[in-house]
């Protein structure tokens, strides 16, 4: 018995180490923890956000990442209205075809097409790029580790030069929160760099936040109709719970 | 359902009709209307109709996913975004078929540990716990090819790691390891062989748990006794006492897998699920989903050769011990009604055992969480420790406990047991 109980001591102990253990092995800078609105459970996006982030997005970044998984349509997500998603989709241009004798032609994109990728292929990316393969943003959000903090702080977090002992190549840059720290991403905003159709302030700040907004929607652009759906299920399923506890309890009565 | 078990003895003339040339409804009737079914159950016995919910749960929206999904290298992760993004109702779809996965082991893990605690699996239960063990063999295959499925970084590596243990085998390993994946490294073939049996694999698990099921009528059910019913005072008809409270369980455990569902569907999923699979870049570490970490830990856990000391001729090496040690591990349960040598059942009446089982469930939570961790220091030795007791657990102890355990005395008939505790109020 004794031998038991000391075995599981040390259990009990080994599983209040273990967060200290990892926590210790990560070598990385702490994230920013903001609390981001739609991750509340109840949250829906915040549309003003969301407009103001699509600028950030098509004015900075997408003159080198692609969003290819969300097409132009979706945009009413954002609140905007169907003129305004045509005429939206109408500043881009895309190869169409083969047209009847066969040829390809360029054409205006219209709300059915997917954004339009800022280059035709992932070797022409790397091209002027420096070497470097800008990710599509599509997904970005989710195919980090606690995505969106990390985003902004890989937004925020770049320094003006690497530390002593390090040496930075041509094009690359030092950021704090980047894996290896050495990104080939040049700080892509500053402040006042865009100027809001709303007339906020475009702080760096600012302007990150937006951006991460939109780009969490464009990685779940289904969240909204989720969770309102999931507020009516569980409403039904916890009283329907509720009246089959009572059927069970009657139908148990004489037994119990 | 009038508990009629004389075939064609049914008020509707139709129901008779077909009773008489079919049997079917007398068979309902026996096995789900008067079914004798001790009277004792707590609400661990929920778990099993729980399991068979979850079951269907998976089959159905695993159907309508199919539907919409593209089984090719080239279009796997884009067709699943599809999904999600532009089918009607698809990122419903998608979450109820990703986390009903993760709910249905939560079943079958508490209908499992509950077999363990109140010794279902002992006579003349045997064959009934061996079909439990080959149903839950089958999920764990059909669970690691669905996960391959939406081709992202996690899918293939996953899909490389594990397939890559059967070429640990010697002799036939690399055979083995060349016809699971349909090549020589893990590409288009591999999915479509994975899809196809990802959609096989669920209807040889619906077989099986007809067979399952077959037994335990044939047995009865366990109960948390673990003594037989002796008279008609033990036992009650399925229906309508079980029936209303499978279904009230059922419900319960529904709110849990909807809530997650809908408001943190991408709790139990990893980051490297997101990014499409690159056999060029190997993500940071790979982890299988989180029922599979217990395992994967075993696997793990061996570290080192098994050499004749001495000489250094290496007998067996550790990536063949910890695969021979995972499959083992479950290859144990097969053997379990007569690794345990106690005529006792229950482990409400077993002191001891009760205290050895609750160190291997702390083990199987320790093993989990050293399976989600990269293998270095502590952990490989937490890891090993604990692969040590599981191993012990089933082969030393159960064997020697049931000679050695004084077990506390048995009631006389669960009829007086349930007036017992009900006077003890």
């Amino acid at each position: 018995m004794m031998k038991i109980r000391k075995l599981f001591s040390v259990f009990i102990v080994l599983a209040f180490l273990s967060p200290v253990a990892s926590h210790a092995a990560k070598s990385t800078e702490e994230l920013p923890n903001i609390p981001w609105g739609f991750q509340k459970v109840f949250s829906t996006y915040d549309r003003p956000a969301l407009q103001r982030g699509f600028q950030v997005y098509k004015e900075v970044c997408a003159g080198c990442h692609g969003l290819d998984k969300v097409a132009y349509r979706n945009l009413s997500g954002l609140g905007y209205n169907p003129d305004e998603i045509k005429a939206i989709a109408a500043e881009y241009t895309v190869i169409d075809g083969p047209n009847d004798e066969g040829e390809m032609f360029e054409r205006a994109a219209v709300p059915a097409d997917r954004f339009v990728s800022p280059f035709p292929n992932d070797n022409a990316a790397r091209a002027s790029n420096g070497g470097a393969l800008p990710p599509d943003l599509s997904l970005i959000i989710k195919a980090r580790t606690n995505g969106p903090n990390y985003l902004f702080g890989l937004l925020t977090g770049y320094a003006e030069e690497a530390p002593a002992g390090e040496e930075l190549l041509d094009g690359q840059y030092w950021n704090k929160y980047f894996p290896g720290h050495k990104i080939s991403m040049a700080p892509p905003l500053s402040d006042g760099l865009i100027t809001y159709s709303d007339g906020t302030e475009a702080t760096v700040e600012m302007a990150t936040r937006d951006v991460v907004e939109f780009l969490a929607w464009a990685s779940e652009p289904t969240m909204e109709a989720r969770k309102q759906m999931g507020v009516k299920v569980l409403l039904f399923l916890f009283f329907l719970s509720v009246l089959l506890y009572i059927v069970k309890r009657r139908v148990w009565r004489d037994v119990h | 359902m009038s508990g009629n078990t004389e075939k064609g003895q049914f008020d509707n003339k139709v129901v008779s009709w077909v009773d008489e040339r079919l049997p079917i409804f007398t068979m309902l009737s026996k096995e789900y209307g008067v079914f004798p079914t001790p009277k004792n159950f707590n609400y661990f016995w929920n778990f099993g109709a729980i399991a068979m919910a979850m079951l269907s749960i998976m089959i159905l929206t695993g159907i309508f996913l199919a539907m919409n999904y593209t089984a090719h290298a080239d279009e796997a992760f884009n067709s699943v975004e599809r999904i999600t993004r532009d089918v009607n109702y698809g990122w419903l779809l998608r979450y109820l078929h990703m986390n009903g996965a993760s709910f249905f082991f939560i079943a079958v893990y508490i209908h499992i540990g509950r077999g363990l605690f109140y010794g279902s699996y002992k006579g003349p239960r045997e064959l009934l716990w061996i079909f439990g063990v080959l149903i839950f063999l089958l999920m764990m295959g059909t669970a690691f090819m669905g996960y391959t499925l939406p081709w992202s970084q996690m899918s293939g590596w996953g899909a490389t790691v594990i397939t890559n243990l059967f070429s640990a085998i010697p002799i036939v390993g690399d055979s083995i390891h060349t016809l699971l994946i349909g090549g020589f490294t893990v590409d288009n073939p591999t999915l479509n062989r994975f899809f196809a049996l990802h959609y096989l694999l669920p209807f040889v698990i619906v077989a099986v748990v007809f067979l399952h099921v077959w037994a335990l009528h044939v047995t009865g059910s366990n109960n948390p006794l673990g003594i037989e019913p002796k008279s008609k005072k033990d036992t009650l008809p399925f229906h309508p006492y079980y029936t209303s409270k499978d279904v009230f369980g059922l419900s319960v455990f529904l709110l849990f897998y909807l809530w997650v569902v809908f408001f943190h569907p991408l709790a139990l999923s990893h980051a490297d699920h997101f990014k499409p699979f690159d056999s060029m870049v190997t993500p940071e570490h790979i982890v299988p989903e989180w029922y599979f970490l217990p395992f994967y830990a075993i696997l793990k856990s061996f570290t080192a050769d098994l050499v004749i000391p001495f000489t250094g001729i290496i007998l067996v090496e550790a990536k063949l011990l910890g695969v021979l040690a995972m499959f083992g591990s479950i290859g144990l349960l097969f053997v379990l009604p007569w690794l345990d040598s106690s005529p006792v059942r229950s482990a409400t009446f077993r002191p001891i055992y009760k205290i050895c089982l609750f160190l291997l469930l702390i083990s199987m939570l320790v093993l989990g969480y050293t399976g989600s961790q990269p293998a270095e220091g502590w952990v490989v030795v937490a890891a090993q420790i604990t692969t040590a007791y599981y191993f012990i657990h089933f082969l030393v102890i159960l064997p020697l406990l049931g000679k050695i355990e004084r077990t506390k005395p048995l009631p006389k008939s669960i009829n007086e047991s349930v007036l017992a505790k009900k006077e003890g109020k």
